[in-house]
């Protein structure tokens, strides 16, 4: 079984470095033909990660729950891949294939760590395909998606005060809520709100005075996140927004100006809120606040630095030391076990995927709904920036999950939705064209 | 700059605003930037009226004038495309006039639009930040030119060209713009394994360290001349770690039974790692064997080691010598000591004997009165007062009152007539008394402080922080207590071995360390550790103004014993008075110092508990220890 170990994790490298380089070489083949075998041979990838994964957690870590797992995820996949060809033939399946390799990193890494939250990390993964199957047909009904500007600001800012309450009840520990079982993350639904609110604003005029009056509503978002103490969603939201007001406007001014003012507001905030302090202390010298706020980065560098450049392989490792290693930190616990160029080729996934979101938004000629896809997948890609980034000591840590790889119920929801969206609207300028 | 740019073509623009509009916006400036022929733009254009400053409406044909519905009506895909895309209601001709409500400046607007390319088709800017350079407008200004002549040629009735798509900016530059973030991050994490990794890894709180132990035999540690000071011996698979050399190295290599400490402790990353050929670490992963560990060679150099550790001989103490040029440290006793080989047996003992204290490395964590070793940061303290020693005279009597206290010159001697040279070199304690008093305590601690009392030192080892207290403003008894090193100074060997080396270095402090080179089992170098300084301790001046003193101290002072031999020693000793615990007074005996002065590659520094004076005990053990260095 060492053996079987160490050879798999070699695997696992070559398994991912290739799926990355056929995400790039599928953008630059023309031929149908062509592009569709490169999107089979990564179904076929995905589904080898998957049983070379599951057949080690299985010999370490024998259970009937992880075997039914194991089977349920290789019956999830094929449900999600023959869903998307029959439903939505004209549905852009590197998206899918994307989406479904990080699960299957996300659920192998999950259930190694901590066998119950894989369980979960899975049913509410399936549930949320499931449900988003309906999502393409919600978009080319509801043409009322666009008109709820006002409806989305105010649902957003309230959900939001609902955080800062909880932040302030808890001492800034917990941002969210548990009902009946389900920890439900209000800025998790904030993600979609605030940007279908820039969209349907600035889709509809996108005048110097409508993006101020956009800018000052993503700014209410964005100041009540600090005070929240969720710097990560707060950067996220605040980075959306400047894509979205330079897309709307084409104007360079927008970005360039907002990243002056959220320059001169990280300053105010380093000066005026303690704990956006400990994070910049905690990245630029965690080891001398071992005992603290730095104790988990340095446990997550010891963990990638352990990892070297092909990890210890499955189960040779120890991330389990490493806090939270499920949810903010399950990059360093990827790099642990399965090394650092594995990780690398995770990113370019994930690079892989904005990718395809800013080609599908550009293809997109409904305005709303190419800010919308644009908007979401910023989102997306700059979540991961923060996370991986922190993580690795790059950039100060935000406490941020990594999208569709983290365990948490909301962020995998509302990641998955939000794909679905982009897929949706993908699938409708098809129907367009 | 490009505001200047704008105000200019605003400028133009005003002179030539009621001649003719056409001819500005198509015949002078728009064709100049957009370097295209051909001033039939649009048909409306040459009824626009000219009362109006620049009406837009026709020169987009929005407008009531002719020749704007033929453009929308025409049946070019182009137009139901846009319909469609406009078609939730949304109106681009609103959209532009509220684009100007808000205030735009039009003419600077239009004028900027038009180089940015003004992308008509997607109701959208190209991108404001067109710097009016040429080659960009000309890249932009090609797509202007495919825009309005197709549409022109076609209104006219003429052959539709294939439209193209067009790749908006703002995509692009977003696009280009998160690829970077992500191969910054791809970057970081390469660099992280090449350059980050082995600090962060060898950080003492790394638990997973102990892991590597299941994979990586424990490397050997080496002494600069080739001894093995310990090394991992496997018996049947069980390892043993061996210290060849007992307890003389005991302190400065240390354990690893019960913790680690020494060399055993800082570079256990490195001793727990393998460089060997990478395949030969794949293979051996594979056969779940152990790879061997890197070895450390140390600074340390073994026959000196031994050399000092018998001349020490039954004396409590340490001694360290150093080379000056590089900071590298050549040999470390502390006694009394313990055998680290059997040292898991002894463990509960050693701990439990206070009295003894065998576990401490005197040399650098032992914190003794120094005595006149002391004498030098007085005398620095004089010289960057006075910038010289001349001019110094003082009648020793034996004695000096300040106060009720009376000092005494150690033994009771009466130095008499002397300069401030041979008051160092007969180490008097009157004379610095008087010098002391004169300074002041500011004077005394300003100096102190500049020389690393009372601060971390720059040590791979446990070390302890030499203590200065004098700064709360002292009486006149504690001031000239300390002048002559008693009062409540305290100083590690470590701390006046590093003091002696920046002076013999001409003031500069090389950082001192114990590891010359890592290399893996093979012998190849892994990782070199280069002299570098660490700080100037004093200026080149005060550190020949003090060598020449500590020459005086061996030429005709306390130290005379090493005088006349092959090579030259300058130093000083120090006889320095502490309270016993049965509540006698004790001397310990110091003698610190270095060799040919001017180009030193020898520093050292020897205490002796309760040695006495530093002439009669300390003196003669560095004699030997020197012998020894400079005799092979």
């Amino acid at each position: 079984m060492y053996l079987l170990t160490q050879i798999s994790k070699y695997l696992f490298i070559v398994f991912l470095v290739v799926f990355s380089i056929k995400d790039y070489t599928y953008v630059f083949r023309k031929d149908e033909d062509k592009k569709k075998r490169i999107l089979g041979s990564q179904i076929r990838i995905l589904y080898l990660t998957a049983i070379l994964g599951f057949v080690l957690i299985l010999l370490n870590d024998f259970s009937v729950v992880n075997a039914a797992l194991f089977a349920g995820i290789l019956i999830y996949f094929a449900i999600t891949l023959a869903g998307y060809r029959l439903l939505y033939p004209k549905s852009s399946m590197l998206l899918i294939n994307n989406m479904l390799m990080l699960l299957c990193v996300g659920f192998i890494v999950i259930t190694r760590l901590n066998p119950s939250q894989g369980i979960k990390q899975f049913m509410i993964a399936a549930v949320g395909t499931i449900a988003a199957f309906l999502i393409p047909v919600i978009i080319r009904k509801l043409k009322v998606l666009k008109k709820l500007t006002w409806v989305y600001a105010v649902v957003g800012i309230l959900a939001l005060l609902v955080v800062l309450a909880l932040a302030r009840i808890s001492g800034g520990a917990k941002l969210s809520i548990t009902v009946g079982g389900i920890t439900i993350q209000f800025s998790e639904l904030v993600k979609l709100t605030l940007v279908f609110f820039l969209a349907a604003k600035l889709s509809r005029d996108h005048s110097a005075r409508s993006a101020l009056i956009a800018g000052a509503v993503a700014a209410v978002h964005v100041g009540i996140l600090v005070l929240s103490t969720d710097l990560g969603t707060a950067l996220v939201f605040f980075v959306a927004t400047l894509v979205i007001l330079y897309v709307a406007t084409g104007n360079a001014f927008y970005p360039v100006v907002g990243l002056g003012a959220g320059a001169g507001a990280s300053v105010l905030a380093y000066h005026l809120f303690g704990h956006v302090r400990q994070r910049v202390v905690a990245w630029r010298d965690p080891f001398s606040v071992y005992d603290t706020s730095g104790y988990q980065i340095v446990q997550g560098l010891f963990a990638i630095g352990a990892g070297g450049w092909f990890g210890t392989g499955l189960y040779l490792g120890r991330p389990k030391t490493i806090p939270v290693a499920t949810k903010d930190f399950i990059f360093a616990a990827i790099c642990e076990e399965f090394g650092a160029v594995f990780s690398i080729a995770l990113i370019f996934v994930c690079m892989s995927l904005y990718i395809v979101i800013v080609s599908i938004s550009m293809q997109i000629e409904d305005r709303f709904y190419r800010l919308v896809a644009i908007g979401l997948g910023t989102e997306y890609a700059f979540q991961v920036f923060l996370t991986v980034g922190g993580v690795t000591k790059f950039i100060p840590m935000t406490g941020i999950t990594l999208p569709l790889i983290s365990y948490g119920g909301s962020s995998v929801i509302s990641t998955i939705v939000m794909l679905a969206i982009i897929e949706g609207l993908y699938i409708l300028r098809e129907d367009e064209a | 700059m490009r505001r200047k740019k704008n105000e200019n073509i605003e400028q133009d623009i005003e002179l030539e605003i009621g001649q003719d509009v056409r001819k500005i916006l198509d015949g002078e400036s728009v064709r100049d930037i957009e370097e295209e022929s051909g001033p039939q733009l649009y048909p409306g254009m040459t009824d626009a009226g000219i009362g109006s400053e620049l009406d837009r409406t026709r020169i987009y044909g929005a407008g009531p004038a002719p020749g704007a519905d033929v453009r929308y009506s025409s049946e070019y895909d182009e137009r139901s495309d846009r319909s469609r895309r406009y078609g939730t209601g949304y109106d681009e001709r609103d959209d532009r006039s509220r684009r100007y409500d808000a205030g735009y400046d039009e003419r600077s607007d239009r004028f900027r639009r038009y180089d940015a390319g003004y992308d008509e088709a997607d109701g959208e800017y190209g991108g404001y930040e067109g710097d009016h350079n040429r080659k960009h407008i000309d890249d932009y200004g090609d797509d202007y030119e495919g825009e309005y002549e197709d549409k022109y040629v076609e209104d006219e009735g003429g052959e539709l060209p294939p439209p193209k798509r067009k790749q908006p900016r703002p995509y692009l530059i977003i696009a280009v713009s998160f690829g970077l973030l992500f191969l910054f991050l791809s970057a970081h994490l390469i660099y992280f394994n090449v350059r980050m990794k082995d600090e962060i890894l060898s950080s003492p709180y790394n638990r997973r360290q102990n892991a590597q132990a299941d994979l990586v035999r424990r490397g050997s540690i080496l002494s600069a001349d080739g001894a093995t000071l310990a090394r991992t011996d496997t018996y049947d698979g069980t390892e043993e770690r061996v210290y060849p050399y007992a307890n003389i190295f005991a302190h400065a290599v240390g354990f690893i039974t019960h913790g680690k400490s020494g060399i055993e402790s800082f570079a256990n990353y490195e001793l727990l790692t393998s460089h060997t050929n990478i395949i030969d670490q794949m293979i051996n992963e594979f056969r779940k064997k152990k790879s061997d560990g890197d070895n450390v060679v140390t600074t340390l150099n073994a026959k000196l080691q031994e050399a000092a550790y018998y001349a020490l001989g039954d004396y409590r103490g340490a001694v360290i010598c150093m080379n000056p040029k590089t900071g590298a440290i050549l040999a470390m006793v502390s006694k009394p000591n313990f055998d680290p080989n059997t040292l898991a047996e002894i463990w509960d003992e050693m701990v439990a004997d206070s009295s003894n204290s065998n576990l401490v490395n005197r040399a650098t964590q032992g914190l003794y009165p120094p005595g006149s070793t002391f004498k030098i940061v007085t005398a620095l303290a004089y010289y960057k007062r006075h910038h010289t020693f001349d001019g110094f005279h003082f009648n020793c009597t034996g004695e000096f009152t300040v106060d009720d206290y009376t000092v005494h010159c150690y033994k009771g001697t009466v130095h008499g007539e002397e300069d401030f040279k041979s008051a160092f070199a007969h180490s008097c304690n009157t004379a610095f008394s008087r010098i002391g008093l004169d300074l002041g305590a500011g004077n005394l601690s300003g100096t102190a402080l500049s020389l690393m009392f009372g601060e971390s030192l720059p040590c791979e080892l446990l070390s302890s922080k030499s203590r200065w207290s004098l700064a709360n403003s002292p009486d006149d008894v504690e001031l000239v207590q300390t002048a002559f090193g008693q009062g409540k100074t305290l100083v590690t060997p470590y701390h006046m071995a590093l003091l002696v080396s920046a002076i013999a270095n001409d003031g500069v402090l090389m950082t001192p360390h114990l590891i010359d080179h890592t290399e893996s089992a093979a012998g190849d170098l892994v990782k070199k550790t280069k002299p570098s300084v660490y700080r100037r301790l004093v200026t080149h001046d005060e550190a020949e103004a003090l060598s020449s003193l500590m020459q005086a101290v061996v030429e005709e002072g306390s130290a005379s014993e090493l005088s006349g031999r092959s090579y030259r020693v300058a130093g000083k000793t120090g006889s320095a008075e502490y309270t016993k615990s049965s509540g006698e007074i004790g001397t310990h005996s110091w003698f610190v110092g270095f060799t040919n002065p001017g180009d030193s590659e020898f520093a050292i520094a020897v205490i002796a508990e309760n040695g006495g004076a530093g002439s009669s005990t300390a003196v003669p053990i560095a004699s030997e220890i020197l012998s020894q260095y400079y005799g092979w």
